[in-house]
């Protein structure tokens, strides 16, 4: 059992406060991904969890155990870093043998772990290669399996595909999954890249400036985003925001003043009358209609064919409105697109705080 | 095809300029060593490439070597001792004409004497009376001399000078003086690399700041330091050991400096990866540090170990001048004192001394140029 409990946890460097007053709990087993924008105070969390970081204030424990004041190989985790970090004057092997070695296990079981970590990632055919002779992604795989072997309970990821091309991070992605299914550790991930976070995690905490901003299931985050922040960080392409404002209240029906129309949305929401509001609606749930019946009409001026689905850049006076449309969608840059919002999946915050009020 | 614009062909001219100025030395010396040392008084060394015109004198041999033919006596030899392979082409009997006859030809001396003299030195005197006097005659010759190269200044400097014995001094005092500092300080440049603790930066800053203090300021406290040091166990103030701590002291700063230079150009992550893989400081140290600064220790121990090499001012004041301790450096200055006029032994010595930093910089010119400009570009 290897559950992360951090509580009041602070960092500074100098005097820049990195981690506000940070606690969350990981639980055993479980993929967490923490996300966020760069200088948000993710891999610093990670580092700090690693050890290689020291915390200000604040209790970090692994398995019911305090682990301030361990050293990293006493916490029982593995890390993997960005640049793979591997030891470039050493074969495969030795760099996945490093940490065994360094325990003094006998030989024969030094052999046999490394050997079955290299079956688990495919590398078993370059175990006598120096690092500089494998591609980046047989690398990143070196790296992982240098993990592997050592067995722990706990382990990190800091941004371990961000090196790598797309076709490759697919790859290493769905290989990650695989691998997480395969050993039961826990296993903590750091990235900016929200893809990564939405297909591999059970659980995306999104830190902005060094706090929670929203901590859930991928989808909940996805379809239930707590504040404007994460509204915008997760799912590509964002969210659309438009400036509104709510004309009137009747007791579970709003009705809001948008680019010029009047919509009706059937919520109970937290507001008063003609308070400003930012109404967010995704491109999927954004509907192109034909009929006079519309919300809003705008002249596409992207277009975007992605084969399976198509993206519409529609002109607005602020940021522009995306759309998405089917592959096979006709139109055309400079064709004046009418749409309607589909108000089942609004999402509606405070202009002033960025809450959400819906 | 590199484009040429005025500044390549400038800084390529730049560069020619420079490797003629210190080959040309090089190369004079190299050849001035290898000369017979009576032509090396007489002419440049670049003359001895081509053959070269010589008015030289000898003597023929006396009484003792004649032989009656017939009615005649004769004295037949050689003028040369040994064949240096000159060719004779004029000859003359008098000082006033040195020059007077062909090779081949007949000279009549004054008392009815004659003498033929060869192309290749042989002559022959030739008398109607038997020859009564014990010293031969002088014979002023004009000859070609080919190039000739000779070994005789090595052996006489090394062997007889004592400057074999230097030689193997400095290696002595070269090698534990540039190994010592080098194991010191990769040791004191990775702790300031990648060890955190109090005080750290300061450290820095002060070895930094040591790298102005020259080190003739530091001599006589040294050495009045070893003198107090020696009279108290009543040992001799200059030893060896003693030259290895001093050159140890004065190379650390910038050693450290250098190698520190380096270590931090290391990746910080592969780093940490060891330490979360177990590895203790000495185990990253040892197992990751080292193997990947060969490169930068090999070009730092050639600029240390050049420059102990070549120290003179160490040398002579930690060390004794018998012949047991005294260095090259200091051998070659003793000898311009006392065998000034001596070209022979002193551009071999030179030379001599020069053999092992042209052989470390020609071997190892690659770490050399890294050394040099070590953490400023990626290696």
């Amino acid at each position: 059992m290897a559950d992360i409990e951090l509580s009041s946890i602070n960092k500074f460097f100098g005097k820049t406060h990195v981690i506000k007053d940070f606690s969350l709990n990981i639980k055993s087993q479980s993929f967490t991904t923490l996300v966020g924008p760069s200088g948000c105070g993710k891999s610093t969390l990670l580092r700090m969890i690693a050890g290689l970081e020291e915390t200000n204030s604040g209790k970090i424990s692994i398995g019911g155990e305090e682990v301030n004041n361990l050293p990293p190989k006493e916490r029982n985790i593995a890390m993997v870093f960005q640049s793979y970090a591997l030891y470039p004057h050493m074969t495969v092997f030795d760099n996945m043998a490093f940490g065994l070695k360094l325990e003094k296990r006998p030989k024969d079981e030094v052999k046999d772990r490394v050997h079955e970590a290299a079956k688990i990632l495919q590398i078993e055919d370059y175990l006598l290669r120096k690092p500089k002779q494998l591609s980046g992604g047989q690398r990143q795989r070196v790296a992982i399996g240098r993990a592997i072997t050592r067995k722990p309970k706990v382990f990190l990821f800091d941004e371990p595909l961000s090196n790598l091309d797309a076709a490759l991070r697919v790859q290493m992605r769905i290989e990650l999954a695989k691998l997480h299914d395969h050993l039961d550790a826990t296993m903590v991930y750091v990235t900016h890249d929200q893809t990564e976070a939405m297909t591999l995690s059970d659980e995306i905490v999104v830190l902005d400036q060094g706090e929670i901003s929203q901590q859930g299931k991928p989808i909940e985050l996805y379809n239930n985003p707590k504040n404007l922040f994460v509204a915008g960080f997760i799912g590509s392409p964002k969210m659309n925001f438009v400036n509104a404002k709510i004309s009137s209240i009747d007791h579970n029906k709003v009705e809001i003043n948008i680019l010029g129309s009047k919509i009706t949305i059937s919520k109970t929401i937290k507001s008063n009358e003609n308070t400003d509001i930012i109404f967010g609606i995704r491109p999927e749930d954004i509907i192109i209609t034909d009929s006079s019946d519309y919300d809003f009409q705008g002249k596409a001026f992207v277009v975007e064919k992605l084969g399976s689905n198509t993206f519409i850049y529609l002109d607005n006076e602020g940021d522009p409105i995306v759309v998405e449309a089917s592959g096979d969608s006709l139109i055309k840059v400079g064709d004046d697109v009418k749409i309607k919002f589909d108000l089942n999946k609004t999402n509606l915050f405070n202009s002033s705080n960025k809450i959400r009020i819906d | 095809m590199k484009k040429l614009t005025f500044t390549s062909v400038f800084s390529q001219l730049l560069l020619l300029l420079f490797v003629i100025a210190w080959i040309v030395p090089t190369f004079g010396l190299f050849i001035s060593s290898l000369r017979d040392k009576d032509v090396l008084a007489i002419s440049g060394w670049w003359t001895s490439f081509t053959t070269t015109e010589v008015n030289e004198i000898y003597r023929t041999k006396g009484k003792e070597d004649q032989i009656k033919e017939g009615d005649y006596y004769f004295i037949k030899s050689n003028l040369f001792d040994e064949n240096q392979g000159k060719e004779i082409y004029r000859f003359g009997i008098t000082s006033k004409n040195i020059d007077e006859y062909e090779v081949g030809e007949t000279a009549l001396f004054k008392d009815e004497t004659e003498i033929t003299v060869f192309e290749n030195g042989d002559y022959v005197w030739k008398s109607k009376e038997e020859f009564k006097k014990k010293k031969g005659k002088r014979i002023f010759v004009s000859a070609k001399s080919p190039p000739s190269f000779t070994l005789d200044n090595y052996k006489e400097v090394l062997l007889k000078e004592g400057l074999g014995q230097a030689f193997l001094n400095t290696f002595a005092v070269a090698l534990p003086a540039t190994l010592i500092p080098l194991i010191i300080c990769s040791y004191f440049a990775y702790a300031l690399t990648w060890m955190k603790f109090y005080g750290r930066d300061l450290l820095l800053a002060t070895i930094i700041a040591s790298l102005v203090v020259p080190l003739q300021m530091c001599l006589i406290p040294v050495l009045t330091i070893y003198n107090d040091f020696g009279a108290l166990f009543g040992v001799s103030a200059k030893s060896y050991p003693g030259i290895w701590m001093a050159h140890t002291g004065f190379g650390l700063a910038s050693t450290t400096f250098l190698l520190w230079n380096f270590l931090k150009t290391l990746p910080s992550e592969m780093i940490e990866a060891a330490r979360v893989d177990g590895a203790t400081h000495y185990d990253t140290f040892i197992k990751i540090v080292v193997p990947l600064s060969i490169p930068s220790f090999a070009s730092i121990f050639i600029l240390q170990f050049l420059w102990v090499w070549n120290d003179l001012l160490v040398g002579l004041v930690f060390l004794d001048k018998h012949p047991s301790e005294i260095i090259l450096t200091a051998k070659l200055k003793e000898l311009l004192g006392s065998r000034g006029e001596n070209w022979e032994i002193l551009t071999t010595g030179a030379f001599v001394s020069m053999t092992v930093p042209l052989f470390i910089f020609f071997s190892l010119q690659r770490y050399f140029i890294r050394g040099l400009v070590a953490g400023s570009v990626k290696g």
